[in-house]
């Protein structure tokens, strides 16, 4: 929560809804997700936090039935656009799951992955990429002497590190992260938002979370929903010491959720 | 436990059975000689041969329609009518008596060519092979977590990558299992081979003759009156259970191993 300067808006959402069939799970909203910041979503279950996440990167479109209208602008482009490149978009835009996924492969092969798709480098130079993923992601220390294990062997702490290095490793813009600690220890939990932190440096980044304490340590703007509708967004002390809404006030002191 | 006793009860009859007649048939000149006429000394070295060709050939074609028909079910069968009626032909296949698929290869190959083969053989054993291969695929495909697909996906990785290199890889050790089973459950099959590849007292690794192998043999010197061939019978059938043994152990251990996720 250093942000005192305003920053520009990296995502412009504009009247976005969101359809699971008939069923509408987001009401029209529209804000502006900040660059190089940390953005959370909270909420109660259900509210569509995660639902809202994943129109970022299209990542509904893998289902028939789901459906996003409306316009999310990334760099002047809408992204909801058909005609947008879905693979150069989802190669901007990394994602992190909460539960860990490892890929059936080494450690080394699981960062590679990713690269390989977009760049041909050089065995040399794909390892060093390989290690710079792993030093952001501050695992490195912990895998070099086993690169060649199975990503599956890792703890769960350390499976979610591999995965934020996997995203990272495309060298993306925005990082979405959907609960990303929430299946794991206290202790790996915090190790990944430090993590969070050194990462928005470079990366705008968008969080889901149950936790608020959580929300409310690693990022610099809150957006509250609640039965899909955007109830309030602002910088994250505001949200957290002086909401404007009733409802976020109720929700955060815990009388209600 | 009754039940369970009875049951073992006679699975440790058949194998006393098996072990004490086969394994006096059992030694060096087995793997060595092909068959003779009766009363003469021989082994069974043309039949393990023959079995093992076709067995193999039938694996070559069987698993590689079995696995893309079974990755297709899994991974784009979800809306539609082809998907589900594939499944519902497969099912039938997999469950239809072999004497029947015998009698096809027979009627639309043998018949034609006007002779046995191993290449007829080769292709009943393959019809077999391919449902129990597609089944198995598509189970393990489907307990690959969606949440894997959605990692590859976040990635940008086009469908195919996804599939070839994330979810069927996470599923390899579950489909080696799918087809170590249906090597051991043709390895086995006597009756479509009885209207295929027949037989061959000689020899031969000519595919488009009729070719000897081991469950026919067992098939014609048990009921021949003479007793060195039925020797060799049995001795041919310690041989399959063996066979068919080890296939089922390592299937199992591969898989009991470790599931394909985590």
């Amino acid at each position: 929560m250093d942000d005192s300067t305003t920053s520009a808006p990296k995502i412009k959402i504009h009247n976005l809804s969101f359809y699971y069939g008939n069923y509408q799970a987001l009401k029209p909203m529209a804000f502006e997700i900040p660059e190089n910041r940390v953005t959370a979503f909270i909420g109660p279950s259900g509210c569509g936090k995660s639902t809202l996440l994943r129109t970022f990167n299209r990542m509904y479109e893998l289902y028939p039935n789901q459906r996003a209208t409306g316009e999310i602008v990334m760099d002047g482009e809408n992204i909801l656009d058909p005609r947008q490149d879905l693979n150069m978009l989802r190669a901007k835009v990394g994602m992190v799951f909460q539960k860990p996924t490892p890929f059936p492969m080494s450690i080394f092969d699981n960062i590679a992955f990713g690269i390989k798709l977009y760049e041909s480098l050089p065995r040399r130079e794909l390892e060093e990429r390989v290690e710079w993923a792993l030093r952001k992601a501050a695992l490195w220390d912990e895998v070099k002497a086993i690169l060649n294990q199975s990503g599956t062997s890792l703890s769960g702490g350390q499976q979610q590190r591999l995965c934020i290095a996997r995203a990272i490793a495309v060298k993306p813009e925005v990082l979405l992260l959907d609960e990303p600690a929430s299946a794991l220890d206290p202790i790996s939990t915090a190790r990944i938002e430090e993590l969070i932190n050194e990462l928005k440096e470079d990366y705008t980044i968008a969080i889901v979370t149950h936790n608020m304490q959580q929300a409310a340590r690693v990022s610099d703007y809150t957006a509250y929903m609640y039965l899909g509708e955007l109830i309030e967004f602002g910088r994250t002390d505001e949200v957290f010491i002086k909401p404007k809404r009733k409802e976020t006030e109720d929700y955060i002191t815990g009388r209600f959720g | 436990m009754l039940t369970v006793a009875f049951g073992l009860f006679w699975l440790a009859w058949i194998l006393w059975t098996l072990v004490n007649n086969g394994l006096q048939a059992i030694d060096l000149t087995i793997f060595m000689q092909s068959t003779p006429p009766p009363g003469s000394n021989g082994g069974l070295a043309n039949a393990i041969f023959g079995s093992f060709l076709m067995t193999l050939i039938a694996v070559l074609i069987g698993t590689p329609v079995g696995i893309l028909a079974g990755t297709y079910l899994a991974e784009y069968g979800r809306g539609g009518w082809l998907a589900p009626a594939t499944r519902f032909i497969n099912d039938i296949l997999l469950s239809a008596p072999s004497i029947v698929i015998g009698l096809f290869v027979y009627a639309v190959y043998v018949a034609n060519v006007k002779h046995f083969s191993g290449w007829a053989g080769a292709c009943a054993l393959a019809i077999i092979v391919i449902p129990v291969v597609l089944k198995t695929t598509e189970n393990m495909l489907r307990l690959i977590p969606n949440s894997l697909r959605e990692a590859a996906a976040a990635l940008g990785t086009p469908r195919w990558k996804i599939i070839t290199m994330v979810t069927l890889r996470a599923s390899r050790t579950g489909i080696l299992t799918g087809i170590l089973l249906a090597v051991a459950r043709i390895s086995g099959e006597t009756a479509p081979l009885l209207f295929t590849s027949l037989n061959n007292q000689f020899w031969s690794s000519n595919l488009n003759s009729p070719m000897a192998n081991l469950p026919v043999v067992i098939f014609q010197f048990a009921m021949s009156p003479y007793s060195d061939w039925q020797r060799l019978a049995w001795g041919g059938a310690l041989l399959i259970t063996l066979a068919v043994l080890i296939f089922n152990i390592i299937g199992r251990t591969l898989f009991g191993q470790k599931s394909p996720l985590q």
